[in-house]
């Protein structure tokens, strides 16, 4: 169906006369919209900021323009396309999206995977992680001038990702993880391969770490700029590094029951007080080294044995709830899965971590100071495709 | 009301949760909690819905401080695509009628509605995950929601993350949330009419064309394995 100019028209002025009934002009004040489009949102995530001079009055995020309906759409799917379809929600570490949803199935199911799917399973959940995080830390420096710390990032990334695309065949989209296994095994050789990229990552985060921390522009920048007090942030939801840089000593890692092997390793979560943009960037630089060793660990207990457990080819799975949820690179990432023995889920709902961490933002935007909107978002660190969903 | 699934797999008993459990139902006073299940290390209560505020307030004085969503459930059958698809069963009329007997666990009341875990009065559900960093314990809560006007108080003023969730099951079912002081649009256009996450709003792509999707899925060949295993 094609849409006509009239209706094209019709949009556009609508648009506009919410951005007017929305976000009245007041005497003195400037509206500032940043986005859709704008390079610190990385992708097309909308502020509508109202400035009085140079500080925010009051902000707003206008979302939606990447919403795709995945929570309907799992509604025609059947458990197995499902995967295929999540890999898309954050899309710099797909393979994290997966296990949940399928660790959720599991529960209903009551089949377990095999420890050696357990442990590649892990390996690659860490391993998006690293993906996911490293573009982070080098990202956050390109928000606030400098330009270096992002080519590395791009360079160190793609050893990454050439390993996860040997083994399952997808850079971005993996596609890999199965009910009661894996799709296949590592290829030949990936082990010594893997171990070789580690020791790279690690090198880039120390590299990071020289170039940036301790970088006066940069602590000036990030230091006491949007803070977040732990009890605001989990009333908001906010997850992962987010919480953890204000003190937070939780990780669902270790603290929730799960079948993956984050118990077996010898790991620490990484905490730090402050709560600013600088613990949230030093605290996710940590985790990606503490990442890098728990894969070195894995590699060291890979066990032998079958990657996937006994299943029906028609998978159904039987009625019941489950709540599966994991420590993904962004925060809690969580499938609500309701089935009623069909082949596909009742109803799945998504709750995905930059929902829930960007949902803070009207509050901690108040009163703060229009590049520190770039600061404070890009520490924030969302994914469109997460938001959306 | 409609029938509950039997999902009892020798529950063990668990002591952190069915302190949470005791706790809410006195602070919810007699009548306030309507079902509960503990199970696979989960708790699930259901709570009567004009005590829905009151359940937040009184989670949150149980240590309850990290709020991980909430969202809706419609709990109509799909009226798309083919319901015996999405019932998973495969077999065709002229197979014999072998019907799958592991199917949907209990016969579909009048209304065809099959509620799920701590069961459920109505059409609509609202449902709510918290947890709590201290006792390291989740609990979904439910309460039912009035088919033709459903509506619930907001949880905003305890848990401002909630928010955005009621924005969005807002618009996605219809649900009113009363004291949510922003209640417009999240995710979809202002001008769009319809609850899109409702069972009864057809999936357009898939009406004109039903692929990919659950009617994709054909049966296997007899002989050739089926629900055998690989």
């Amino acid at each position: 169906m094609a849409v006509t100019e009239q209706q094209q028209r019709a949009y556009i002025a609508s648009q506009a006369a919410d951005a007017r009934v929305n976000f009245e002009l007041q005497t003195g004040d400037m509206t500032l919209n940043l986005g859709p489009q704008h390079p610190a949102t990385h992708g097309t995530l909308r502020v509508v900021a109202r400035l009085d001079g140079e500080q925010v009055v009051s902000a707003d995020v206008v979302c939606g323009y990447m919403h795709r309906g995945y929570e309907k759409l799992t509604e025609v799917r059947t458990y197995p396309q499902i995967t295929t379809l999540i890999n898309r929600i954050d899309w710099l570490s797909s393979f994290a999206n997966e296990v949940p949803f399928i660790l959720a199935a599991e529960t209903l199911m009551e089949v377990e995977a095999p420890p050696r799917a357990q442990y590649i399973r892990t390996i690659l959940f860490e391993m998006s992680r690293i993906a996911n995080i490293t573009l982070f830390i080098g990202e956050m420096g390109v928000q606030l001038g400098a330009i270096t710390p992002v080519f590395f990032a791009f360079r160190d990334r793609e050893y990454v990702l050439n390993l996860i695309e040997s083994a399952t065949g997808g850079r971005f989209h993996p596609n890999y993880d199965r009910i009661g296994g894996l799709k296949d095994d590592l290829p030949r050789g990936w082990i010594a391969e893997c171990r070789d990229v580690m020791h790279k990552i690690r090198g880039y985060c120390d590299q990071l770490e020289d170039l940036l921390m301790g970088n006066e522009i940069f602590e000036t920048r990030t230091r006491g700029v949007g803070v977040i007090p732990a009890e605001v942030g989990l009333s908001y939801g906010l997850s992962g590094a987010n919480i953890r840089a204000s003190g937070v000593d939780w990780d669902l890692r270790r603290d929730s029951p799960s079948p993956l092997v984050w118990k077996d390793l010898d790991w620490k979560v990484w905490t730090h007080p402050d709560g600013d943009s600088f613990a949230r960037y030093w605290v996710r630089l940590q985790e990606t080294r503490e990442a890098t060793k728990m894969v070195d660990q894995m590699l060291d207990g890979l066990p032998a044995g079958p990657i996937q457990a006994k299943v029906p080819r028609i998978i159904k799975v039987p009625a019941g709830e489950a709540w599966a949820s994991t420590e993904n690179p962004l925060g809690e990432m969580g499938y609500y899965v309701v089935s009623q023995g069909g082949l596909g889920p009742f109803r799945c709902k998504i709750r995905s971590a930059s929902f829930h961490n960007i949902s803070i933002t009207p509050w901690i935007l108040r009163g703060v100071y229009v590049p520190d909107i770039i600061t404070i978002l890009s520490s924030l660190y969302f994914i469109l495709g997460d938001i959306d969903r | 009301m409609a029938a509950t699934p039997d999902l009892s797999t020798a529950p063990a008993f668990d002591e952190a949760r069915q302190a949470v459990l005791d706790g809410l139902t006195a602070a919810l006073g007699a009548g306030g909690v309507l079902g509960s299940e503990i199970r696979n290390r989960d708790l699930w209560v259901r709570v009567r819905t004009d005590a829905w505020h009151r359940t937040a307030v009184a989670c949150r004085d149980l240590g309850f401080d990290y709020f991980c969503y909430i969202a809706g459930i419609d709990w109509m059958p799909h009226t798309w695509p083919n319901p015996k698809v999405v019932a998973g069963d495969t077999t065709s009329a002229d197979e014999g009628g072998a019907a799958e007997t592991d199917g949907a666990a209990e016969e579909p009341t009048s209304t065809g509605i099959v509620t799920g875990v701590t069961g459920g009065d109505t059409r609509f559900q609202v449902l709510a995950r918290l947890y709590s960093i201290g006792r390291k314990v989740g609990v979904t809560l439910k309460a039912d929601l009035d088919a033709d006007e459903p509506r619930i108080a907001s949880w905003s003023d305890v848990y401002p993350g909630a928010d955005w969730c009621e924005r969005e099951t807002w618009e996605m079912y219809g649900f009113s949330f009363d004291g949510h002081p922003n209640l417009i649009k999240l995710y979809l256009p202002a001008e769009f009419e319809g609850f899109p996450l409702r069972k009864d709003f057809p999936l357009l792509s898939r009406e004109v064309k039903p692929w990919p999707g659950l009617v994709d899925v054909e049966p296997f060949p007899p002989g050739t394995g089926g629900d055998e295993g690989e």
